[in-house]
């Protein structure tokens, strides 16, 4: 029992940081159909903006996230803009070729500047503690990892179903054309749509820096695949689905790990998904959609 | 009000829409009939920015229509009712009526017209917090014509309100229409129930292939011979 209860208190950590990914595959997924393969790239930058903002600027915890935020969402836009709006009415497989290359394009750009090698933040930026209670462990870096993650989930929430903005976002989801006829700018609110998950990466990107501390430019290739497989698993296009399988396969993948399949944790945790997809295709959460001929 | 002049639309290799030219005046109940296919919602799509036109001007209140986006088309007075009602099927009534609102900023008349959507529709107003997907094909059609009346519109565009409804719904639609044009906004009505339609407009346009071949009052049209031949079955 302790054995479960903390590996599912070290699940949950790693969960929130999945399901933070997922929710930008989700997103983007949800408003122009397109599985942005290079979002977990995004995650690699906000890791690598976190580095330089504790190391070269010495700033907090708080600060640091914010700035990585706020560039993962102007390096999303740019994304959006500059490689993936040309081919909106392309054929969906050219924008995903599109996406992987831009993928690919992050990711040596990033060893180019940076230099492949593994880089840590400062020892003092977010010193770790760890408590024990009954047999459990743990450590200030979860707690605040968990804590953020659903603010920033609650946050995003509030947005979509609140903000006139986010009525925009669920509308051009459905229907683009319709929307455009209630006056909503399609593009400006597809803009926002990578802002809101490109910022979510770079939150998550900080907190891995902080948590496993070593980063380095192909961190984003696992993690970012992993967090496509939880949107699906949860309903691709629908955002609580993205929350639900994101914590769903850290808490899978630690209790692989935690009952003795570290070795095979991935394979033991596919073998579940796959099973899972065979009897609801369409995810966790996800609808079954008839296509009008 | 409205004027289309020479309007061509192609759609790659395909001439939907071959110069044609089209008049709305204020207060008028137009009807634009014809078969499918003939380019009558290809025409609503121009005119509401959501396909540019190859060639030809579409001017409304002396103002250049067709290098405008959407956004600003809507902003100036024209809103328009989808073929198929295009409602957003997973947001509640009361949501897709406010996204007909999204462009306007006075909360004090977004509210009275409101108000009056549900006057018209009182079924919406009981409805308001159910998901809009879950509303039979006549409510959705409502939906759809109280969602584009939020927006205030000077005048409003329909594509085939009628299609796939119960006959005693058609009539309580051309009802509704009729009553909305009395209230003082233009109507551009696009449909395939050329009896219906002609009873309500107040001039009338027939499209062939892309064409306009023939135009005069409703009543005209309707009494025409080679009209009720073509499309009134008699």
């Amino acid at each position: 029992m302790t054995i479960f209860l903390q590996q599912l208190i070290n699940g949950l950590s790693v969960g929130s940081i999945f399901a933070l990914i997922a929710l930008g595959y989700t997103m983007v997924y949800g408003i122009i159909k397109l599985i942005n393969f290079a979002h977990g790239d995004i995650y690699m930058l906000g890791a690598y903006v976190g580095f330089f903002a504790s190391t070269s600027l010495g700033l907090g915890f708080f600060p640091t996230m914010l700035l990585a935020m706020v560039i993962c969402m102007v390096a999303g836009v740019l994304i959006e803009k500059i490689a993936y709006k040309p081919l909106r009415h392309a054929s969906r497989i050219t924008s995903l070729i599109t996406a992987i290359g831009v993928s690919l394009f992050l990711e040596y750009a990033m060893m180019y500047f940076m230099g492949p090698n593994i880089r840590t933040y400062p020892a003092d930026f977010f010193p770790r503690e760890v408590y024990t209670f009954a047999g459990l462990q743990i450590s200030n870096h979860q707690i605040l990892i968990f804590v953020t993650s659903i603010l920033l989930m609650i946050a995003l929430q509030l947005i979509v179903k609140k903000t006139k903005i986010g009525k925009a976002m669920r509308a051009v989801s459905t229907d683009p054309d319709a929307a455009a006829l209630m006056g909503i700018n399609v593009n400006n609110t597809i803009s926002f749509t990578f802002a809101l998950g490109s910022a979510l990466a770079g939150a998550a990107g900080v907190m891995i820096g902080m948590y496993y501390n070593s980063i380095d430019p192909l961190m984003g290739m696992i993690p970012g695949l992993k967090a496509f497989i939880a949107a699906v698993f949860g309903g691709i296009g629908i955002i609580p689905g993205a929350m639900l399988g994101g914590e769903a396969i850290g808490i899978l993948e630690t209790l692989a790990s935690g009952y003795g399949f570290s070795m095979i944790k991935d394979a033991v945790v596919y073998l579940i998904l796959i099973v899972i997809l065979i009897i609801k295709p369409s995810g966790l959460l996800g609808k079954n959609v008839k296509e009008k001929v | 009000m409205l004027k289309i002049e020479n309007l061509h639309i192609k759609y790659g290799a395909i001439h939907a829409v071959k110069g044609i030219d089209i008049e709305v005046n204020e207060g008028e109940i137009v009807t634009l009939i014809g078969a499918n296919g003939a380019g009558k919602t290809s025409i609503l799509k121009a005119l509401s920015g959501l396909v540019k036109p190859s060639e030809g001007t579409i001017t409304y209140d002396g103002k250049v229509l067709n290098k405008k986006s959407a956004q600003d088309i809507m902003k100036a007075g024209i809103s328009h009712v989808p073929e198929g009602r295009r409602i957003f099927a997973d947001m509640t009534v009361l949501e897709n009526l406010e996204l007909g609102a999204y462009q306007r900023k006075d909360k004090e008349g977004i509210k009275k017209d409101l108000e009056a959507v549900y006057e018209r529709f009182p079924i919406l107003k009981d409805r308001s917090k159910q998901a809009a997907g879950t509303l039979s094909g006549g409510e959705q059609q409502m939906l759809a014509m109280g969602r584009a009346l939020m927006a205030n519109p000077k005048i409003l565009l329909l594509d085939e309100p009628s299609m796939g409804l119960a006959p005693i719904l058609v009539k309580e639609i051309f009802s509704i229409i009729k009553d909305i044009n009395a209230k003082g906004t233009t109507i551009l009505l696009v449909e395939q129930n050329a009896r219906m339609a002609l009873s309500v407009a107040t001039r009338a346009y027939v499209m062939e292939t892309g064409k306009i071949v023939m135009s005069g009052t409703g009543q005209e049209l309707a009494d025409s011979e080679e009209i009720q031949k073509a499309y009134l079955g008699g």
